[in-house]
């Protein structure tokens, strides 16, 4: 084993591109269950989000394109999902479940004539003066503009949950609806525009993977992403700058256990392999004091 | 001019008419009474004057004003504001933000933190605008209510219910505060059953039966049994308490101690009673402090340290409810539809849910459908319940005949020990007076009954030894009779630091 191969630079910076998927799922997860509203359609949503991302950014040549369609391609996926569990109350886990199956076999579909493509990529961009420190430069802040993306977008949920008014008015839907709805608020319509931020968030952590991380299309590309961010939604105890940590948590273990293998270390496979899932469960489970929203999961009819 | 003038409000859901021609007056600082049995159309009423629910004919005018909100929010910026009987408030948010969430454009959190403690001071309702509603008790809750009403300078304040959780000296505190907010020219509208409470507090009371107003009355003039009669339109059966000797102890708690069973939940301390064969004990408390927690223990549904509990000789803290049933040890909690009867099944299902071990309804494994059915077709017909058949949902029933449903079953089961968590609550007047009944007469016949309730009127009326508790400790018990409503409420732990209102009217 040669130890001295991996580069703790490299591998720090390549962490928070390994995280970015999921934070940027995890995100959108995290605002939905906070509405009250349990959707394990995440991994269907991203797929469905990876393969419109991959079409729209081949057929245009731009990848910000190719994210905004991304971003639609998954909030059309949350709507058909919040149609059918808002309005016809149809049950949410077993609508959700069903939701990642459509989404696998649907981005299947559309991915047909796609496969084998090489996608466009951001063009080379430079962040000045920052981007040169020694060290923190190459860490922090060389990457492509979507890692940033994602950052903001968890600094803007924490700030939108507990800062303002509409962010108080979706935490109390979550909370209790019958009360939310006693006092004039309209739940449905809430939850709905929480599910399509959830579904637009899904997408873009999946055109992530296919614009940036691989970058092409494969079938069955997200590979089980959607589960863990769905994982850290949770152990993360619904809070969105623990949902970082998480996320951080497991991209670093990941990048850390493929260098490990790269290095020759003498431990199965196997067990390199499962290391994130098992390393981002504990230390969320020791940490986590979390409690669920009220809410979380159940029906809600106005005459109830 | 009237405040707010109601003119053949009518409301049909399907197969009931729940409002029918309601018209009536609401007067400038009068403190109006809205009486009536459950069903009676009460909460469809204030449901349409705060624009939950649209009226299928009918009108109303605010000040002279057509007034016709088709939301909440129109309703409250009009000066209608509304205390709800089930506490519509979110556990995990704090005070502030709770009350932010019911104003019309709220100022930053500080702001309403600060407006909070002005009024609070102003009305003498103690209450910290940064603590989390979970932790707080029933009235303080409440406080937070009537914060939230009072921000919003309301000309009409409508109350539901709201001293069904309050000691009896926050009842006076309470009472103290909505008669300033009166003399200031706000009108109150007030529902209860509570007819004590409203002939000392009210100006004026309208009774509606069947969704029509059947009467109106000066409350300080009519007696509480004319009232009661009024609503139920009906003589009423006083339950009837037999002189008897106690018996041998039947259940015995010694230092009774167990952790909450949740986050909101609350520890029981250090528990010790006897409770005799004929004796019902009654257990006063205001909501949260211990009841369901002390239900489970006694039930099997929480284990607790074997000796904790026994009954006789025999230690069964340790054994899940089947193991006390066996045992002759029955309990009836306090929410129906979900923990005392699954919602969705049959009545014959619900029967053979706690009837099982006792009544021998399924042997190896099998269930003897026609032994349940007769089961539930006696219970039934013994405690008078109103519904179609056995056959019927649980859910389908009305609170009051579910009600009489649950306890019969459990009283059907002939134990010798009986639990109860608040028997008539939400219960109508009739119904009520025949559950108490049913309870006195299984005590008369040598069963150990022990009731939790926040209603005090009843366990004065049935048990012979009262007991409170208070943050999870149980105050020893003391006989009934003779006990003054000012020793109750110091037993219950006093008003939890209400002061009296100081503003000048």
């Amino acid at each position: 084993m040669d130890l001295s191969s991996i580069n703790p630079v490299l591998l720090l910076a390549s962490l928070m591109v390994a995280a970015t998927p999921i934070l940027l799922a995890a995100i959108g997860e995290l605002v939905v269950e906070r509405a009250g509203v349990l959707n394990l359609g995440v991994e269907g949503m991203m797929i469905t989000g990876a393969v419109c991302g991959f079409v729209v950014a081949v057929g245009t040549g731009s990848p910000w394109l190719g994210f905004i369609g991304a971003a639609a391609g998954g909030a059309f996926l949350a709507l058909l999902f919040g149609i059918l569990t808002q309005y016809l109350l149809s049950n949410q886990v077993a609508t959700g479940l069903a939701l990642t199956l459509f989404g696998l076999g649907l981005s299947a579909l559309i991915g047909q004539g796609y496969i084998g493509i090489k996608a466009p990529s951001f063009p080379d961009w430079h962040i000045p003066l920052l981007g040169d420190i020694p060290v923190i430069g190459p860490i922090v802040f060389q990457h492509d503009p979507m890692v940033y993306v994602g950052l903001i977008l968890v600094a803007a949920t924490w700030w939108f949950l507990h800062k303002t008014q509409s962010g108080l008015v979706l935490r109390a839907v979550g909370e209790n609806h019958d009360a939310a709805h006693a006092l004039g608020y309209k739940v449905t319509r809430i939850r709905i525009l929480a599910i399509m931020f959830g579904g637009a968030c899904a997408g873009l952590g999946g055109a992530y993977l296919s614009l940036v991380r691989v970058p092409q299309w494969t079938e069955g590309m997200t590979a089980g992403a959607g589960w863990i961010a769905l994982a850290i939604v949770v152990f993360a105890g619904w809070k969105p700058w623990r949902l970082l940590l998480g996320a951080y948590l497991f991209g670093g273990m990941t990048v850390l256990q493929l260098n490990l293998q790269a290095a020759g270390l003498a431990i199965p496979v196997e067990y390199l392999s499962m290391s994130p899932y098992l390393a981002t469960i504990v230390v969320l489970v020791i940490m986590s004091s979390g409690r669920a929203p009220g809410s979380l999961g159940r029906i809600f009819h106005a005459s109830r | 001019m009237s405040l707010l003038s109601l003119q053949g409000l009518t409301k049909a859901y399907p197969g009931v008419v729940a409002n029918d021609n309601v018209s009536f007056e609401i007067e400038r600082g009068e403190i109006h009474a809205l009486l009536g049995e459950n069903g009676a159309g009460k909460s469809t009423l204030v449901k349409t004057i705060y624009g939950l629910v649209k009226p299928d004919a009918g009108s109303m005018l605010l000040e002279g004003a057509a007034f016709a909100p088709p939301e909440p929010r129109a309703a409250r910026s009009a000066g209608v504001a509304m205390v709800f009987q089930h506490f519509s408030l979110f556990d995990a948010l704090n005070v502030a933000e709770n009350i932010a969430l019911g104003m019309e454009n709220p100022p930053p959190l500080q702001d309403v933190s600060e407006r909070v403690r002005a009024v609070s001071d102003q009305y003498g309702l103690p209450l910290d605008p940064s603590r989390v509603v979970g932790d707080l008790s029933a009235g303080e809750r409440q406080r937070v209510e009537i914060i939230r009403c009072l921000l919003q300078d309301p000309k009409l304040l409508i109350m539901d219910e709201p001293t069904s959780v309050l000691t009896p000296q926050e009842v006076t505190i309470l009472f103290e505060t909505l008669r300033k907010l009166a003399a200031e020219g706000t009108a109150i509208l007030y529902i209860s059953h509570k007819l004590e409470e409203i002939r000392a507090l009210c100006d004026r009371a309208t009774v509606l039966r069947m969704g029509r107003v059947v009467g109106a009355c000066d409350p300080r003039q009519t007696s509480a049994r004319e009232m009661a009669e009024l609503m139920v339109g009906a003589v009423l059966q006083v339950p009837e308490k037999p002189e008897k000797p106690a018996g041998d102890v039947a259940l015995t708690l010694t230092g009774l101690s167990a952790p909450a069973p949740h986050e909101f939940g609350t520890a029981l301390r250090d528990i010790s009673l006897t409770v005799r064969r004929g004796e019902v004990l009654g257990v006063g408390g205001v909501a949260g402090n211990g009841q369901d927690e002390l239900v489970a223990a006694l039930s099997g549904e929480m284990p607790v340290g074997a000796s904790m509990v026994r009954m006789g000789n025999e230690n069964i803290g340790h054994l899940p409810p089947n193991a006390r049933r066996a045992l002759g040890l029955c309990a009836a909690p306090e929410e129906r539809n979900g923990h005392a009867a699954a919602p969705d099944m049959t009545l014959i299902e619900n029967a053979l849910l706690t009837g099982n071990v006792r009544k021998g309804l399924s042997s190896r494994g099998f269930i003897k459908w026609d032994r349940a059915r007769d089961f539930a077709a006696e219970i039934i017909e013994k405690f008078d319940v109103r519904t179609p058949s056995a056959n019927n949902t649980a859910r389908s029933l009305s609170g009051g005949n579910l009600q009489k449903f649950v306890i019969g079953r459990e009283i059907m089961q002939d134990p010798d020990v009986l639990i109860i968590n608040q028997p008539t609550w939400g219960v109508d007047a009739s119904a009520a007076a025949a559950i108490r009944q049913a309870i006195l007469d299984l005590a008369a016949d040598g069963a150990a009954v022990i009731v939790i309730s926040q209603d005090l009127d009843e366990l004065m009326e049935i048990a012979d030894r009262f007991a409170a508790l208070n943050e999870g400790r149980m105050s020893d018990p003391r006989p009934a009779k003779g006990l003054t409503i000012d020793e109750i409420g110091l037993m219950l732990g006093g008003s939890h630091d209400m002061e009296v209102s100081h503003v000048d009217a």
